[in-house]
């Protein structure tokens, strides 16, 4: 991408001058006052010209929850990130899918989430949590994304595919490259790199799918449950299809909480009362953790395509155009959220938020994700007083990915 | 006000007098109720109100739409008396009505 100009100034400039797909945004932190005034004086924009072409920005809480909802004239295919994924790998992936076959593909899959399921792993997922932070070197300053957030959501993920662990670092690797293509989001990723990356991660996974299947033991791993159930005991057989819903799984039980993990982290430094506050009362927990995933987005858009010309929040919309709802301005959005530009850890209701996204797509590891993130912090508040913030964070290059490369911290044991 | 008593998972029951024209949601939120969520405060959004209408009271909570069929359709532990609460509008014909509640809202 072409990137030399400095970003305009977020107050002055006319929003038909500022690209909202720079991913300088999100690198910079800069988004907030951007996204302000487009909630305040364009809710439903149209950017005629991006690097990923035009594009409508929606940005306020109720429209996206309009447009999320509305999968008959909003479309999830190709593909719902606001560049071109490239055809040179042509996984299919559900969350990229509209009815009747995304029903199918996510119902095979999605009981690797039940609540039956989460029990069974909750104490695996504990044990892994307590091992890597009683392994936090104290008294030095280190990078928590590193020794914590990546970590801990690598192990989280190895455990849930059955994957070798010493190898798991290959997971969040893959995973890194699966959506940082720059004609994908902004990323730096060198697309041959990315695809004989993308190639390694379907032959270990088919390896280990024959393994598996050899082992013929009841496992509770996500390999074993693609397995047992008839609708996709095949899928090895479906290369692009194993692999899309592979990326899926991965890219989505990583990119994601590990940033929530780090975030939470931030937000505590920066909002020193509600330290206070959730070590005075350590069963705000859940609704802290609610309020975290708010507070991140860890997943800054989804992308639609129109299905046919409509008029939406008085603009003209037509067939086939980008529509980008944008989670991380729909939660700063003040007419839908009391105080959203406030991280408040006892909010009245936390769960009303659009990190996991509205309607058939809506996030399908959402109870996993809060559930790893209550476990972390369950176990930091039974280690450390605080977790001191002792330098800037660097965040990721991306226009999709709102997270974090590193994060340097201290803690102070109890 | 008809009186309609939710039952949770773990058995225990609140029965509460609903307000006519509101939904179930909406009087399980406002009564303190646990075990709705309703992430998305009614849009038919999420699947978070999720409850299982007694059989003998189906027919009085209506037809569901499309919507709220496809929200249905993601829960593995979706029954033939499957509703998302927040798509019921109370009437009087419901004074009586019992609806159960899952085990987990996801």
């Amino acid at each position: 991408m072409n990137q030399i100009a400095d970003m305009p100034d977020a107050v002055e400039t006319p929003l038909d001058q500022i690209d909202f797909s720079d991913p300088r945004l999100l690198k910079d932190d800069s988004w907030h006052e951007y996204f302000a005034r487009l909630r305040d004086e364009s809710p439903v924009h149209y950017q005629a010209e991006s690097p990923f072409g035009p594009f409508w920005s929606i940005t306020r809480f109720e429209d996206i929850v309009a447009v999320d909802s509305n999968f008959q004239d909003f479309s999830s295919e190709p593909t719902i990130i606001i560049g071109e994924v490239g055809e040179e790998i042509p996984a299919e992936m559900f969350i990229a899918m509209d009815p009747p076959k995304h029903d199918v593909q996510r119902k095979a899959v999605q009981g690797v989430v039940a609540p039956k399921n989460l029990e069974e792993m909750e104490g695996l997922i504990r044990t892994r949590v307590q091992e890597a932070l009683d392994d936090l070197p104290v008294g030095e300053t280190f990078d928590w994304v590193e020794k914590v957030s990546i970590n801990i959501t690598t192990q989280m993920l190895a455990t849930l595919f059955g994957f070798p662990f010493e190898d798991r670092a290959k997971l969040t690797y893959w995973s890194d490259i699966a959506a940082a293509g720059p004609q994908m989001t902004g990323g730096d990723i060198d697309p041959q790199e990315r695809f004989d990356g993308l190639m390694e991660c379907l032959a270990t996974f088919t390896q280990l799918w024959h393994d598996r299947k050899a082992q013929n033991d009841d496992g509770f791993d996500l390999i074993s449950m693609l397995q047992r159930d008839p609708a996709t005991a095949d899928m090895v057989d479906r290369p692009m299809e194993y692999m899309g819903n592979l990326l899926l799984l991965i890219v989505g039980g990583n990119d994601t909480t590990r940033n929530s993990m780090t975030g939470g982290v931030l937000a505590l430094n920066q909002n020193p009362a509600e330290y206070d506050k959730l070590r005075a009362d350590q069963s705000l927990i859940p609704s802290m953790v609610s309020e975290i995933i708010r507070w991140q987005t860890p997943l800054a858009h989804m992308r639609r395509r129109a299905t046919r010309d409509i008029e939406f929040g008085g603009q003209q919309i037509k067939k086939d155009d980008k529509v980008v709802m944008w989670y991380m301005s729909g939660n700063r959005d003040e007419r839908s959220i009391e105080n959203a530009n406030e991280f408040i850890i006892d909010r009245a209701n936390p769960r009303h938020h659009i990190a996991f996204g509205f309607g058939i797509h809506r996030c399908m590891g959402n109870r996993l994700a809060e559930m790893q993130l209550r476990i972390l912090w369950e176990e930091i508040m039974l280690r450390f007083s605080h977790i001191e913030v002792m330098g800037e964070p660097t965040r990721v290059n991306s226009n999709f990915v709102k997270g974090y490369e590193t994060l340097p911290v201290r803690v102070h044991p109890l | 006000m008809p009186k309609v008593t939710l039952i949770e998972f773990n058995g225990t029951d609140h029965t509460i007098d609903a307000e006519t024209g509101k939904s179930l949601m909406m009087n399980a939120i406002d009564n303190g109720i646990p075990g709705i969520d309703a992430d998305c405060g009614g849009a038919c959004a999420c699947g978070t109100c999720h409850v299982f209408v007694e059989q003998k009271w189906f027919d009085a909570t209506g037809e569901s739409n499309p919507l709220e069929d496809s929200m249905l359709s993601m829960r593995p532990d979706r029954e033939e008396v499957s509703r998302l609460s927040c798509q019921i509008e109370i009437t009087d014909a419901m004074d009586g009505m019992v609806v159960r509640m899952p085990e987990y809202q996801m």
